[in-house]
């Protein structure tokens, strides 16, 4: 079997490159590279290939080729009946795509960003997340709302909420949360094959990023399933869990706590809701020590919630500490370039965070 | 083929023995139209299977609204409850000019609209009093009933039309001449997500009916305090629109009629105004009369009832006679006893289904209780 690779790109700013090879010698194929865009590109291509049902709505998806230019090149390639440019009416075309969804087709909603959605929340919450429930099994709605989520850089307090914990909160809907690109293809894929609402949280920075693939990724069929973590990195003092880009942080804090000594296990939950908590135990269970790492707000977050599971489970007996929320500070994003900088997680931010837990 | 002939024959002797005329042709005048060269039929024909048939089903309706009042008094059904007596009209005109491959959706006054779209009385009635038989097997009460090719009952004001105009972009979509009838109230009419469905509901010429049923009322406030123009069938601003007498079901069948046609043809949206009455309050919180005086409600109801209405174009022109009227208002009596018999009686759903229906076609999954050690089963 051909030797694999591992490679990290984190941040566009600082490669670390962690290179392990396994098996005998031989050629191997040259690493697929994909960034997270493409990746986004590929799984609705495919989708919208093997199922003509599907199809994608949203500002700008089609003759712009998607305001980030996640879509590019569908238009082209099916046509306006399946990639459809919407008028700035979210809440409108939010419920369009929920009244599609719920006669039969598998729309794709876009927003452009996440923050727009608030606009619309109600079809994704009342009409969405809840019909399934409310009608006892009689009518499911198969949707995927999707766009980047949380801050971006330099588009001030409208532009950079993160929507994970709003979203999460809701039975009924699947809130799913990308890290790389080969997480953002095999749940995107699983996502629109999913009979059901899902919130798909993008991230516009790391749209760029590109990052290796495996093999298996490049097949039609490769999906996540939603639901389950990802352990990134094995390690043996502490569990870090985080989601989206701050999983690119944890591991780069990762690297510089192992030249201290110090083992840091990264978990990639993948999915907000259902949280993967058996992942985490185990981890917590095995390492004694947990730091939440995200980029939203504090109170009632992501982090927040996993304190509250892991009281309630096993694992709250092989703590050795309390469990320490990372996250973005509790204000409205600023804009100028320091503050901004001062109000998510930094690396130095979660260093700090893992040897206080420590008590190293 | 043979047996066919020889009942039709017998009916026909029957009717000529009896004096009673088969169909009658009625005349109206023409309703307002917006932005429409064309209008909906004045000349009517309406035979006696259709009249009795609508009688029957309008009858049913009134009835099992009524009860559904009685059992509310009786705090047999809680929660909301928001009657359409007075109303029949719209939803039986409707139904009887689109068949059941079209689509429907409304808003929250729905129970007749259940009914119209293949909802039995039993069915409705026991979700109404939450229990197991119940058409949503209780989990959805009042506002939240649903069958084929009608998506509820939605609680959410407004939020039912963007529903209804992508219900419409699936028939579209998937090349039928299928349609979506969407229905909202006054009150919604002034709501911003209506006018975002407008807009793309002609860009993309979907195949939507859009129907304002105008009781006059959202909630406490009439038409007037709420509305800056009360031609609601104007608003669609560039979609054609009708205003119709909504307590006349013939006028409601002819323009619904005339409304699909429209759609049917690829010509995108039409909008219907349906002027209607009802005769409850908003829901049974609301008695109904600190906004409107009981001399409003008792004109409408003596001189605009619809069920009265049709009733009198049947006898008076020898469609029916009383007696078979009489015969049908007992049967439809029996079928409401026994519906609310069945709904009084069944028991509610089991604790063990608290969960379920959380997630479609999903394995199961585990949810959590009130407490971290009640972990309960959620199946599809």
């Amino acid at each position: 079997m051909a030797a694999s690779l591992r490679c990290f790109l984190r941040s566009g700013k600082r490669a670390v490159l962690v290179a392990v090879r396994r098996g005998f010698h031989s050629s191997s194929p040259a690493a697929v590279q994909v960034t997270v865009r493409d990746a986004l590109n590929q799984a609705m291509d495919e989708e919208l290939e093997r199922d003509e049902r599907v199809f994608l709505l949203g500002e700008e998806v089609a003759q712009y080729d998607g305001a980030y230019k996640v879509s590019r090149g569908l238009w082209k390639k099916y046509g306006d009946k399946r990639i459809i440019d919407t008028p700035i009416s979210e809440m409108g075309f939010a419920g369009i795509a929920v009244g599609a969804a719920m006669a039969g087709l598998r729309p794709i909603c876009e927003f452009m960003t996440f923050n727009f959605s608030m606009q619309a929340i109600d079809q994704v919450i009342n009409s969405a997340a809840k019909t399934y429930y409310m009608s006892a099994g009689l009518q499911s709605v198969p949707i995927v709302f999707r766009g980047p989520n949380g801050a971006s850089a330099g588009v001030a307090a409208q532009h950079s909420q993160c929507f994970a914990a709003w979203y999460a909160h809701c039975p009924g809907l699947k809130v799913v949360s990308p890290w790389n690109s080969e997480d953002a293809k095999g749940l995107l894929k699983a996502a629109i094959r999913d009979d059901n609402p899902v919130v798909f949280l993008e991230n516009e920075l790391m749209y760029g990023v590109p990052f290796e693939v495996s093999d298996e990724s490049q097949s039609k069929d490769f999906t996540i399933p939603i639901g389950k973590a990802k352990v990134e990195r094995q390690g043996s003092h502490i569990t870090l869990v985080s989601h989206s880009r701050f999983v690119g942080h944890c591991l780069d804090a990762a690297a510089v706590l192992a030249k201290e000594g110090v083992d840091c296990e990264v978990i990639n939950l993948r999915t907000i809701r259902p949280m993967d908590v058996e992942c985490i135990e185990g981890s917590v269970m095995k390492t004694n020590h947990l730091v939440t790492v995200e980029g939203g707000w504090p109170q009632f977050g992501v982090g927040a919630e996993i304190c509250a599971r892991i009281m309630e489970g096993p694992a709250f007996n092989f703590l050795d500490a309390p469990v320490t929320r990372v996250t973005g500070v509790d204000i409205p994003m600023p804009y100028a370039k320091i503050l901004e900088e001062n109000s998510l997680p930094q690396v130095k931010d979660i260093i700090f965070s893992v040897k206080k837990t420590l008590n190293v | 083929e043979g047996k066919m002939l020889t009942n039709i024959s017998n009916v026909l002797r029957a009717c000529a023995q009896r004096n009673i005329s088969h169909l009658f042709v009625f005349y109206f005048k023409k309703c307002d139209v917006f932005k429409l060269d064309e209008a909906p039929a004045t000349q009517v024909v309406m035979t006696r299977d259709e009249g009795l048939q609508y009688y029957r089903t309008m009858q049913t309706m009134r009835r099992m609204e009524l009860k559904a009042d009685q059992l509310y008094k009786q705090k047999i059904i809680r929660g909301f409850c928001h009657l359409y007596d007075g109303q029949e009209a719209c939803a039986v005109g409707i139904e009887a000019s689109i068949n059941l491959k079209d689509h429907l959706i409304t808003a929250y006054r729905a129970h007749g609209y259940t009914l119209t779209r293949g909802g039995t009385v039993k069915e409705i009635m026991a979700e109404l009093t939450g229990r197991r038989g119940g058409i949503a097997k209780g989990k959805g009460g009042s506002m939240h009933m649903y069958c084929k090719h009608f998506y509820g009952g939605n609680g959410i004001v407004g939020a039912q039309v963007p529903l209804g105009a992508g219900v419409a972009l699936a028939c579209k979509y998937k090349g039928t001449d299928e349609l979506c009838v969407c229905l909202y109230g006054d009150g919604a009419a002034n709501q911003g997500q209506i006018f975002e469905t407008y807009n793309m509901a002609a860009l993309w010429k979907l195949p939507v009916i859009f129907i304002c049923e105008n009781n006059r009322y959202g909630m406490g406030t009439s038409v007037e305090r709420a509305a800056a123009s009360t031609d609601y069938f104007k608003r669609g601003e560039f979609i054609p629109g009708l205003r119709v007498d909504g307590m006349d079901i013939l006028c409601v069948r002819e323009a619904t009629r005339f409304a699909a046609d429209h759609c049917r043809s690829g010509k995108g949206p039409i909008l219907m105004e349906l002027q209607t009455y009802r005769y409850h309050g908003h829901s049974m919180s609301d008695p109904g009369v600190s906004y409107r005086t009981r001399e409003e409600i008792q004109e409408v109801r003596s001189k605009s009832d619809p069920i009265s209405l049709l009733k009198d174009r049947l006898l008076s022109n020898n469609m029916a006679s009383v007696e078979e009227l009489k015969e049908i208002d007992v049967e439809v009596r029996k079928e409401i006893e026994d519906a609310a018999q069945f709904a009084t009686t069944d028991p509610e759903p089991p604790l063990e289904e608290l969960c379920n229906h959380i997630f479609s076609n999903n394995p199961p999954v585990e949810v959590r209780g009130t407490n971290p050690w009640a972990k309960l089963k959620s199946l599809s």
